[in-house]
């Protein structure tokens, strides 16, 4: 079945992810496959029915608001590429 | 030798002071030592770390622990690389993590710690848990005990593989789609996944966050029982654990099945079904008949929608949950001249093809234009998959299906085709999307090559000790279980 082919490129942006010309060509072509066997949802008669995004929804779940110790920071920052400080380093960011 | 025998054999020998914690985790390495250059089960393993804990459980039993009060006393169960063990690595089957050392354990570690477990090793999966042959990994991979020329299934093939080897007593899997039932059936051993909710997920990596269960996989029912109730609980660090009182599951499994009604889903038993897989599954439900089960046909109209259902919810979670490896408080960072660069480039160079395709979709699906037609209308599609299922338990206690449509297949067979790898999964995703928990029995081989076949049951939400009670009448009156694989 025909389905909607995927602009790769652009969708690798919004996910902030570096793909080669080869990985994005064999994405567009997979993803197509894939999008073809998926489009067998428009047959389903979704008229009236609500989704679901869980299967036993849990609302309002809250504790005693008591403090706590927190994740010692030196835990915190262990797997840290990069740090400084105390704090995560990055890039810099604003000029 | 210790390492073939279940939790409950070890118990009455650790009990009676026949053997030692140290003796059963030492016959552990000394397998792993004999058969994973084979296998490949492990990812790593620490066998000082190890032989150091069962030396302390050995003193506790002495100064007077048992089993009442600490159920796992002694039991080396080794874990999946994608749930938290303070100050072990952690990768899920990635190389995108690099050195991770976990900062915390996982409340199902603590829980397994705290019934006197023995928790040791990494074991090999599809990377962020994403395939169904453990053929992702970036650690090479996984070979079945049973022929070594085919995968374990996935992702949790590890898990699976490591206990069909007999290198570890059980072990703890993650579910999103079908991860712990399809490899305990391609390798002979039960695995079971719980009710969603049912057991917490704090110290889990997340793949799919309305999906993701962890589970056991042992070498018996009973044993899958124990562990489901050291598991199971509400957990204050985990908002979609449920508050449900957690029942004596070991107390379920008298044998007495008669009368309860089990389900055959006519849509589950066509297309793409092996004959040796159908012949074993009509066998084991005459044998269920035999016991005292009273066999209904029941309907699950949309079954046919589950496969296309889930793979677009799960990716669409997947990209969301992923956004958090980019290189600023973990992973091995690739720089670049800005964050975001740096963020595409450390992904880029560490995710691997399963993943990025997973990525891609997830982000498609959710992204302006598209929301509407491919997500939301799957999460509707969910809600009539979900309302087939409830509609069929209000005439069965549960239903049976085979847990695969084939037995294992070879390595590299399915690995150019994403979507006859995800279309091996049309019988375990369907239990995910609908909330409800399910099991996997050995149920019989094939004949050439000689391949495990698994047996499914799902049951109503929470209804656990329904399932385990029908499995485990079942293998009690077979034989299948006490098979083992030749590893020379």
């Amino acid at each position: 079945m025909a389905a909607a082919e995927i602009d790769v490129k652009y969708v690798a942006h919004l996910a902030r992810l570096a793909l080669s010309p080869e990985e994005e060509k064999t994405l567009s072509s997979q993803l197509g496959n894939i999008l073809g066997y998926i489009e067998k949802l428009k047959e389903a008669d979704v008229t009236n029915v609500e989704p679901t995004a869980h299967a036993f929804p849990m609302v309002n779940v809250t504790r005693e608001d008591v403090a706590r110790p927190s994740m010692p920071n030196e835990d915190a920052l262990r797997n840290a590429p990069a740090k400084a400080n105390g704090l995560f380093m990055v890039p810099k960011i604003v000029e | 030798m210790l390492n073939q025998l279940t939790i409950s054999e070890l118990t009455a020998k650790l009990a009676a002071r026949d053997v030692s914690a140290r003796e059963i985790t030492q016959a552990c390495l000394d397998q792993i030592n004999r058969v994973d250059g084979q296998i490949h089960a492990f990812i790593s393993h620490d066998a000082a770390d190890a032989l150091a804990q069962a030396d302390a459980i050995d003193k506790e039993i002495s100064a007077g622990a048992n089993h009442h009060q600490k159920p796992l006393l002694g039991m080396p169960i080794a874990i999946k690389d994608v749930i938290a063990v303070k100050n072990h690595p952690l990768n899920c089957g990635s190389k995108l993590l690099g050195n991770f050392i976990s900062p915390y354990d996982a409340t199902v570690i603590q829980k397994l710690k705290a019934a006197g477990a023995i928790v040791f090793g990494r074991l090999n999966m599809d990377e962020f848990a994403m395939g169904s042959s453990t053929e992702n990994s970036a650690f090479g991979l996984t070979r079945n005990p049973w022929d070594t020329s085919r995968i374990p299934g996935g992702s949790s093939g590890g898990s699976a593989a490591a206990v069909a080897a007999h290198e570890c007593i059980a072990t703890l899997g993650s579910d999103t789609g079908g991860s712990i039932r399809q490899p305990a059936a391609l390798c002979g051993c039960v695995g079971l996944k719980p009710t969603y909710g049912r057991v917490s997920r704090y110290g889990l990596v997340a793949f799919a966050s309305s999906l993701d269960q962890i589970g056991p996989f042992t070498k018996d029912v009973t044993d899958a029982a124990t562990l489901l109730e050291v598991l199971s609980g509400v957990d204050p660090a985990d908002s979609t654990s449920v508050p449900q009182p957690v029942p004596n599951y070991r107390a379920a499994l008298n044998g007495q099945i008669k009368g309860l009604k089990l389900g055959i889903a006519k849509e589950f038993m066509v297309g793409g079904l092996d004959p040796e897989v159908k012949q074993a599954v009509d066998a084991a439900v005459k044998q269920l008949e035999k016991l005292g089960a009273e066999i209904v046909e029941v309907s699950l109209p949309h079954t046919d929608y589950a496969v296309a259902t889930y793979y677009i919810i799960a990716t669409a979670e997947a990209s969301a949950n992923l956004a958090r490896f980019d290189g600023v408080r973990y992973c091995a960072r690739v720089d670049g001249a800005d964050p975001i660069e740096m963020y595409s480039k450390t992904r880029g160079a560490g995710f691997g093809p399963e993943v990025k395709r997973r990525i891609i979709l997830g982000t498609y699906v959710l992204s302006s234009g598209y929301y509407d037609a491919y997500y939301l209308r799957a999460q509707k599609v969910r809600t009539l998959i979900r309302n087939d299922f409830l509609k069929a338990f209000e005439k069965v206690d549960a239903i049976v299906t085979p847990t695969t449509p084939t037995a294992a297949f070879k390595a590299g067979e399915k690995s150019g085709d994403p979507l006859q790898m995800y279309l091996s999964d049309i019988f375990t995703i369907s239990c995910n999307l609908a909330g409800i928990p399910g099991i996997s029995v050995p149920c019989g081989f094939t004949t050439s090559p000689k391949l495990p076949i698994g047996l499914q049951f799902l049951g109503k939400p929470f209804g656990e000790e329904t399932i385990l009670k029908l499995a485990h009448a079942y293998e009690q009156s077979t034989s299948w279980h006490k098979e083992r694989a030749k590893l020379d």
